[in-house]
């Protein structure tokens, strides 16, 4: 199914939870409100003709120039993104989910942003939300077992964000 | 005085076996790397199997927003180190992608010839390695002496046996030195010659049959929710292989190419090569599926880069040239999976107009591969577990990143 047809199937159900899209880009996405994720995903798994079985890859990318001199030319405005790219065997269409979040829950510095889990639609998203909430820090509600993966479990900070700085050492280990 | 008797039945009932939490790694023969899995036993029995990764984190992703796409080839080598080349082609591809660059077709048969020596490679390290984990030692030297011949040919074309860098985005660092096409028919004769001899060391095998046959079976529905592909899917009887279902892309790469997808459908294995029986004992989706998709597409390969030595030497021209390091990107994404030899290795890059991405994720086939093995190990015996995890074959480097 076209993605511009998907778009348009999900704005009939979802009507205003359904941001935006961006169908001329060489993966077209859409974007979604952060609290409908879990519902428009069953939708996107369950519904026959959209039947998206397949869960690629969950990625955070930071949108903040932590560099005041390159600031003024920063292409973005400050936030923080969620991409989730989705396929389908059965009928071989793809999408990429869209989900832009503050950088920090409430313009707190140190809160995370929070959305809602899809670990118990696709199993897929088990490990990587995981990975992205231990690189990047994002908090993913009803996630059964949210705790980091890859770095050790007492590391401090969210290295992928861009304003991450490394600690000077670690358990005396010296970081640089 | 008359000793007592106690029924046996009772004596057998009042001994209990303690639960009893097992560390196995990160050093561990048969983990494959520095992998720590928590066995909980009871007794023989496992009852769960918790993976712990990370012990091989180099922070892969941060270094690539650091350096340009160029730059980042030789990172990208070292994910999985077992498939260098096929490592480069995910990266270099996703940045033509983006770029939106076209290669020669001698490039892109070039690549086809690389990448498919490379998967064959691979699978011959998973399949001696598997040998070693059952306690088989004898294939492991077949297997590596084969493995030396490819390396060889690799050597000769890009100086290194591991870590090649060959394939770069826009095009390959050198063209084939004289002779090398002639020297890889005479390396693909031999591994032909061999590929029967594994046959009757492992896959048909008493021995090996009956430590995989029916161990740890992936059922196909669970297999596409873990997100599973490459063997490990195809062997739960999955046609799916993005050499011919992939994005455009990668679809296009093998276009011109003759190749069935190697996954039992309908009871039966595509017929276009000689293998042996499915022993009765075998379940799709076991161990010893996930193994025999393997052996296949050692023959696959072989056949695939016969058909790209023939296209190479009938394009013209030169190869393309890869991008200059300080080539600038477009403002933009794109996301783009290849079929690795462990399964699809996927690579997202986020361009901001400098030369530098703002952002790249490597999405890891065996980090999904690996993360279905708590389910698929519930229950089985405590020698079972290498047995299942090297049907997996993993690689630690690409998990970790």
């Amino acid at each position: 199914m076209e993605v511009g047809l998907i778009l348009d199937k999900l704005k009939q159900r979802f009507g205003e939870r359904i941001l935006g899209a961006d169908l001329e880009a060489a993966d077209p996405s859409i974007e979604i409100a952060p609290a409908a994720l879990a519902e428009v995903a069953r939708i996107l798994r369950d519904d026959p003709p959209l039947r998206f079985d397949y869960l690629h890859c969950i990625t955070g990318v930071d949108y903040v120039q932590p560099d005041a001199k390159k600031a003024k030319s920063f292409p973005w405005e400050v936030h923080f993104e969620l991409l989730y790219h989705l396929s389908s065997m059965a009928h071989r269409h793809r999408l990429v989910l869209r989900i832009k979040l503050p950088r920090w829950q409430g313009g707190v510095e140190g809160q995370l942003p929070e959305v809602p889990t899809v670990s118990h639609l696709w199993r897929t998203a088990d490990w990587h939300e995981r990975e992205v909430f231990d690189l990047s820090g994002v908090r993913f509600a009803g996630h059964p077992d949210l705790r980091r993966i890859l770095c050790p479990e007492d590391w401090q900070g969210h290295p992928l964000r861009k304003d991450y700085k490394t600690a000077e050492e670690y358990h005396g280990i010296r970081t640089r | 005085m008359p000793v007592e008797r106690v029924d046996p039945e009772l004596v057998e009932f009042d001994v209990r076996t303690d639960e009893m939490l097992i560390n196995m790694g990160p050093q561990h023969p048969s983990t494959h790397g520095v992998l720590r899995l928590v066995l909980r036993t009871d007794g023989e029995v496992v009852s769960s199997a918790a993976p712990h990764i990370g012990y091989l984190h180099r922070c892969a992703e941060k270094i690539g927003e650091n350096v340009s796409p160029r730059q980042w080839i030789p990172y990208t080598d070292r994910m999985d180190y077992l498939a260098g080349m096929n490592m480069n082609l995910g990266w270099a591809m996703t940045v033509e992608k983006l770029m939106d660059l076209e290669v020669s077709e001698k490039t892109r048969h070039l690549r086809v010839i690389v990448c498919e020596l490379n998967r064959i490679a691979s699978h011959l390290v998973a399949a001696g390695t598997y040998g070693l984990d059952l306690g088989s030692f004898t294939p492991f030297l077949y297997c590596f002496r084969e493995r030396e011949k490819i390396l060889n040919l690799f050597e000769a074309v890009c100086g290194a046996r591991l870590t090649y860098s060959y394939i770069a985005p826009g095009g390959l660092i050198a063209d084939l030195p004289p002779g090398w096409l002639e020297a890889c028919e005479r390396c693909l004769g031999e591994l032909q010659a061999v590929v029967p001899e594994l046959h009757a060391m492992l896959t048909s095998n008493e021995i090996f049959i009956r430590r995989t046959a029916g161990v740890g079976v992936l059922s196909p529905e669970m297999a596409i929710d873990y997100g599973c592909s490459g063997p490990v899917l195809r062997g739960s009887g999955v046609k799916w292989d993005l050499r011919r279902d992939g994005q455009p892309p990668v679809a296009r790469m093998y276009e011109d190419y003759r190749f069935e997808v190697i996954a039992q459908v309908d009871g039966s294995y595509p017929r276009d090569q000689e293998y042996p029986p499915v022993p009765p004992e075998a379940v799709v989706g076991d161990c010893w599926h996930r193994f025999y998709v393997r052996m296949l597409e050692v023959v696959q390969s072989i056949g695939l880069v016969r058909q790209a030595i023939e296209h190479y030497r009938r394009s013209a021209g030169p190869v393309s040239e890869p991008i200059k390091i300080t080539q600038k990107l477009p403002r933009g994404e794109a996301y783009l999976e290849t079929e690795a030899p462990k399964g699809q290795m996927g690579f997202l890059v986020v361009g901001d107009g400098t030369a530098i991405p703002w952002r790249v994720r490597a999405r890891s086939s065996c980090f999904c591969n690996l993360s279905v093995l708590t389910e698929i190990s519930r229950g089985c015996l405590l020698a079972d577990i290498p047995a299942i995890l090297g049907s997996l074959d993993i690689v630690l480097g690409e998990i970790d990143r």
